[in-house]
């Protein structure tokens, strides 16, 4: 066994290239996840998480997948055919990059693979690069990320521009054993406008994978940026996904995950209000089975007054499957007005799974309105019987009132194509689940 | 053997005896109106009639033109002909109405088969507009948020769109204020016909001031005490259940 970081200095992601403050944010960042020690039980960052079961050793960047498997990939990466621009990469390779419109490209819009990005753009990356973590327990992780690093997309929009189709990320892992660092970079100006999609997939059932992917979102003042996430890795996956979100004044910030895939997935998602006025959205469907383990931990922090920050977190539990939910608000002093809303429901479908919610509060302004509620549940007996009683087999209605549950998620996607692939994804997990 | 027939049917629940030999018969093109104070047993008959499981069945019989559907799964049921309208319908968010009903439909074809949305569209919205619902009601989930008018006129529109051989309504008429009320009744009375038959449970007589039973049946402590013509209703409303409880109490 080699253990991951032997093989990332075995293949260094950086490039000759590379200028001097990223060489030194990679080594910090290896530095980091050798010195930082691996999670533990008793960290209460990490409290209910099978840590025994995070295995990341054996894993290693690969090469670029085979022309024929990069074409099939290509064909397969169309969950949105209505967008602005695409992206697929492969193992951290970059298989295609369908740029930007002209129109965009003349009012400055950035869309880059990221090391496209440091090349053109130096001053832009140093600022944004690399700079911002979750604090939500993988710093060690988010190391590594930084020290890995070598596929990725940036987007810039300028002061006022509004882009009305969405740019569509696409992940996959092929190889057997591969690691891969995803990175999206989302940097909305004042009054700016965007949407983004990141798609995580495998090509097989089978091909192992490490993925660790950050993304750090930027919203200045008035920008209105809607990030949807689907997590579609295979069940031999391990998955980390670190995502911020920066929001200034009157900032419009809507996050949106679908978590499907993943032998283990972590999911932190980090939402920092600096502006007055900002309105956050976090919304996150996941749907369990087997023995999956979907770890979710999320941070609203209000530092600015009159902002409000509202998280929806839906997941439904099967087999022996896992999910954890761990959310905190955190209003600072001078946040006064704010309203912060935390909500993480829970719908068990097997006595075998098992569903952990934590969440909680820290107010130090005293003028808000905040609440925080978690609920786990079993499917409503008497709902089932009304279902059934207007003749729908007891299967079909269970799978009725699932979709349900994730309907008021899928319903705020606002792309319906989008929107009936994601019903799709979800309905296929099920199909032979429910019986 | 057009008949709906309850024989004899004793039930309990958690050791209570709530129905006490209870029979009734309706024939295919009857409607009969079922009255009494509450407690009496109304809803846990509609209930057990449909197949919830909470209920212990003692004894006794229900069939549906001579099958048997007592100890079937509700969904057998209610192909074998039953809709129970529910006094309490449930809010089931995330299913619109049409996907709903368009279940319910496909769960009743033969496998192989499909539904012609075309046709289905044109069927519901003909139906909702007989109810004097908005069409953009297809589109909401199921009873979610629905006011108490709205949900008994959407548990008619799935009555009709199921095309039941048994109509079992259950206490349709609370929650409703008196427009709803004709709205419904004429909903219902659109379905009457030599093929289908009625069982409609009600406290008051309200309801059959619009739809005017055939058979008008007394329950009392868990039986039918008393039955007459429509008329009876009448009368039940004047003198009130005390009526009922000084005339029956010592029989029952």
């Amino acid at each position: 066994m080699t253990s991951l970081s032997e093989n990332i200095m075995n293949k260094p992601a950086n490039t000759a290239a590379e200028p001097i403050w990223l060489t030194e944010r990679r080594a910090a960042g290896l530095a980091q996840y050798q010195t930082l020690p691996p999670p533990a039980l008793n960290d209460e960052l990490w409290r209910f998480a099978s840590v025994g079961r995070l295995k990341i050793d054996d894993y290693a960047p690969t090469g670029a997948p085979s022309p024929a498997n990069a074409k099939a990939l290509l064909d397969r990466s169309d969950l949105v055919s209505e967008r602005a621009g695409r992206s697929v990469h492969a193992d951290d390779h970059s298989l295609c990059f369908e740029g930007l419109s002209e129109e965009l490209i003349a009012k400055g819009v950035l869309y880059l693979p990221i090391a496209d990005a440091l090349k053109a753009h130096p001053d832009l990356m140093e600022q944004y690069f690399l700079k911002t973590t979750t604090e939500l327990g993988s710093d060690k992780f988010f190391g590594l990320h930084a020290a890995s690093i070598r596929a990725g997309t940036l987007l810039y929009i300028p002061k006022g521009v509004e882009i009305e189709q969405p740019l569509v990320n696409y992940y996959w892992t092929s190889a057997q054993g591969t690691a891969v660092f995803p990175h999206t970079l989302i940097i909305a100006e004042d009054n700016a406008k965007a949407s983004v999609v990141d798609i995580f997939s495998s090509e097989t059932k089978e091909n192992e994978a490490l993925n660790i992917a950050v993304s750090n979102l930027h919203a200045a003042t008035g920008a209105k940026v809607f990030r949807k996430v689907v997590q579609d890795w295979n069940k031999q996956t391990t998955s980390f996904q670190l995502d911020t979100t920066i929001a200034g004044r009157d900032a419009q910030v809507k996050n949106l995950a679908v978590n499907i895939g993943s032998e283990r997935a972590r999911y932190e998602n980090q939402t920092r209000i600096e502006g007055p006025g900002a309105d956050v959205k976090m919304y996150s469907i996941t749907v369990a089975e087997d023995n999956q383990e979907f770890d979710q931990r999320t941070f609203q922090t209000h530092n600015a007054p009159n902002a409000v920050s509202d998280l929806l977190y839906k997941n439904a539990l099967l087999d022996q499957s896992r999910t954890i939910f761990s959310g905190l608000i955190k209003v600072a002093e001078g946040a006064q007005q704010t309203d912060a809303y935390q909500t993480n429901r829970n719908l068990l479908l097997d006595p075998t799974a098992e569903a952990n919610a934590l969440p909680g509060l820290e107010i130090l302004a005293n003028d808000v309105r905040c609440s925080h509620g978690a609920t786990t549940g079993n499917l409503d007996a008497d709902e089932l019987f009304y279902m059934m009683q207007r003749g729908i087999p007891r299967r079909t209605a269970m799978q009725l009132m699932v979709f349900g549950f994730f309907e008021e998620v899928i319903e705020k996607v606002d792309n319906e194509e989008l929107a009936e692939n994601l019903r799709q994804l979800i309905h296929k997990k099920f199909e032979a689940k429910i019986a | 053997m057009n008949t709906l027939e309850i024989k004899n049917l004793n039930v309990s629940i958690e050791g209570q005896s709530i129905l006490k030999d209870f029979s009734l018969t309706i024939p295919k093109g009857e409607v009969h109106a079922l009255m009494g104070p509450n407690g009496t047993g109304k809803s846990t008959l509609a209930k057990v009639m449909a197949g919830h499981e909470d209920y212990e069945v003692k004894s006794g019989g229900i069939t549906l033109d001579g099958q048997n559907i007592l100890g079937e799964e509700p969904d057998a049921i209610a192909h074998a002909g039953l809709f129970l309208a529910f006094q309490y319908p449930l809010e089931i968010p995330g299913v619109s109405i049409a996907n709903f009903i368009r279940a319910a439909r496909a769960a009743r074809l033969p496998e192989g088969e499909s539904i012609n949305a075309v046709e289905f569209y044109k069927e519901l919205y003909q139906k909702m507009d007989d109810l004097k619902m908005d069409r953009k009601f297809t589109a909401r989930s199921l009873n979610d948020g629905f006011s108490g008018g709205e949900k008994k006129r959407c548990e008619i529109l799935q009555m009709s769109m199921l095309n039941p051989a048994y109509c079992i309504m259950d206490e349709t008429d609370s929650g409703l204020d008196i427009d709803a009320l004709k709205t419904v009744s004429e909903g219902v009375n659109l379905m009457r016909g030599p093929d289908r038959g009625f069982l409609v449970i009600t406290h008051y007589q309200r309801l059959l001031d619009y739809i005017v039973p055939d058979v008008v049946h007394v329950m009392f402590d868990g039986r039918i005490v008393h039955s007459g013509p429509a008329e009876l209703a009448q009368e039940l409303e004047s003198k009130g259940y005390d009526w009922v409880k000084e005339s029956f109490a010592t029989t029952a």
